[in-house]
């Protein structure tokens, strides 16, 4: 069922209306790269019957009208696509910055994630916004950006039973990912800290905060601070 | 202007049209009516594109008062229509006067039906859509399900009233059925050969937890072949993810946009309408057909929805 194009791109039918693209079955900046400069094409010069794109780590979704397009019909404008890949400009990097208040109520898990890898809580705050993240990807829910890697001595498996509710803000970790949930949704990260930011904001001009390809950094924040940003 | 005044919202009464597509990059999910078919065959009764926002009423329906009339029409499940007094049909446009009250029960069919009016619902369209993304409170009417005393917009109608009725045959042709089609998912070959012959052969019981993100199936549990990781990627309508525990859930209308468990089958796009009439507790089957044949009934399907028989004045 899967069929192989020359520049090593993979086509998989996901269902009878979409089609996943994948750049190989690992995280790499390579196939990250090659994510974004597909994405940036296919919104340049979209394909007429596509109705939306998904992308991901190595990946995009790609969802169409099958009463305009078939599997076959789409492969073959991908394939003209993906040659074109290489030459493909994609934007210089944002850097962005998102203030956190860790620990105590903004951060319920921070003790157990700093005592399951034997430091103090101190020492996580400090190695989790010790490095600049890039944002693989948005997805889940609007407006959640999948950020990595986190630094392996922090790396921490999800919770064995999710939240039903994280309050918006949440800073969470989740293996060597870490992320922020825009709304308050079910979720299984463990939560180290809590943003003033708004990640989704449906009347603001760029209604993400984080788009694909950003760079970010963490920077600790007092409660006080964090209340006074709040009320800004 | 026409209002709709709302004298007891129901179980979760939300404005939907057709959705908003091309979202995905910043993780917005299309929403829209989980029965798409009844909203668009709604919309034709009241004369309104196919794409009108509607109501879209899910298992107990409430009370809604028109102080002003309009024209509405009824489609998918039965709700035990009245207006005022009278017994109002699914599948028909009605008049209705000044001050009368449409009081919906609850369901005795599939888990929705819509109220479509001729005009449509106004409500501020959100990233070009009027759909509610309950979630993330985002679209329709103010972002979330009706509640008592809310005052909905009736858009600008300019078509005087015709009464219009869905062909039986029509409705025949699209009525509900417990077995789903499927097409095999991205991730099939990660389950093993029993797994797979018991998701095909046995049933399915509809979990109480489900909702517009996803229904949640209770049944045989299905076990991967080894332990791998799945990769975070883009998960489509109707994918059927199989998490660890071994019982499937459907990925819906208002579905995460990712997500990291594998997929073993996709509804496919022609039983989508089905999905959005299962209520809790029912009982479905799996039938697995190839995307040729999926996609020939869906060609199908969409040749009855546009035929001018399917209409009758």
């Amino acid at each position: 069922m899967q069929t192989w194009t020359t520049d090593s791109a993979q086509f998989q039918p996901a269902s009878d209306q979409s089609l996943l693209v994948y750049f190989g079955q690992q995280i790499t900046v390579v196939a990250h790269q090659r994510v974004r400069k597909l994405l940036r094409l296919l919104e340049r010069e979209p394909i007429a019957g596509v109705r939306n794109l998904n992308p991901a780590y190595c990946s995009i979704l790609i969802s169409f009208n099958a009463l305009q397009l078939s599997h076959g019909d789409l492969e073959e404008i991908l394939r003209g696509y993906l040659d074109r890949l290489d030459a493909m400009q994609i934007p210089e990097e944002r850097e962005l910055q998102i203030p956190v208040c860790y620990g105590a109520e903004f951060g319920p898990d921070l003790n157990e994630v700093a005592a399951l890898h034997g430091m103090t809580p101190a020492q996580a705050i400090e190695l989790h916004a010790s490095v600049t993240y890039v944002v693989y990807f948005l997805g889940f829910v609007p407006g959640f950006a999948y950020l990595g890697e986190l630094p392996e001595a922090l790396a921490t498996p999800r919770l064995d039973s999710p939240r039903r509710s994280t309050p918006p803000g949440s800073v969470g970790i989740a293996g060597n990912q870490t992320g922020v949930y825009p709304f308050a949704t079910p979720g299984g990260w463990r939560l180290i800290g809590c943003t003033p930011i708004a990640m989704f904001r449906p009347n603001r001009e760029a209604m993400s905060f984080l788009s694909i390809g950003d760079r970010v950094r963490f920077t600790p924040i007092s409660a006080a601070r964090f209340a006074a940003m709040e009320n800004a | 202007m026409s209002t709709i005044q709302v004298q007891a919202p129901g179980l979760q009464t939300t404005v939907q049209d057709l959705g908003r597509n091309g979202f995905g990059p910043i993780g917005v999910s299309p929403s829209g009516a989980a029965d798409p078919i009844s909203l668009r065959l709604g919309n034709r009764l009241v004369s309104n594109d196919e794409s009108a926002p509607g109501l879209e009423v899910m298992l107990i329906g409430g009370t809604f008062v028109f102080p002003e009339g309009a024209i509405l029409a009824l489609t998918g499940s039965d709700f035990g229509a009245m207006l005022d007094d009278v017994r109002l049909k699914e599948g028909t446009s009605a008049e209705v006067q000044p001050g009368q009250t449409l009081r919906l029960g609850p369901t005795s069919s599939g888990a929705r039906c819509y109220v479509c009016v001729h005009g449509g619902i106004a409500v501020t369209s959100f990233l070009g859509s009027a759909s509610t993304h309950i979630l993330s409170g985002l679209g329709g009417f103010g972002g979330r399900a009706l509640r008592k005393g809310d005052v909905l917009r009736i858009g600008s109608a300019t078509k005087p009233f015709r009464k219009r009725t869905i062909a039986p045959h029509a409705l025949e042709h699209l009525s509900r059925r417990n077995v789903l089609r499927v097409t095999p998912g991205p991730q099939v070959d990660w389950f093993s050969e029993s797994s797979l012959r018991s998701f095909y052969v046995g049933a399915y019981r509809v979990g109480e937890q489900s909702n517009r993100m996803g229904l949640r199936l209770e049944g045989a549990s299905v076990t991967q072949r080894g332990a791998g990781e799945m990769i975070t990627e883009g998960v489509s309508l109707g994918a059927i993810q199989v998490p660890a525990g071994g019982l499937p859930i459907i990925l819906f209308v208002e579905q995460q946009t990712t997500g990291g468990y594998p997929k073993i089958a996709n509804v496919i796009s022609a039983d989508l309408h089905r999905v959005g009439q299962l209520r809790p507790r029912d009982e479905i089957r799996f039938e697995q057909v190839t995307f040729d044949k999926a996609r020939s009934l869906l060609i199908e399907q969409e040749k009855l929805l546009v035929s001018r028989e399917l209409i009758l004045a």
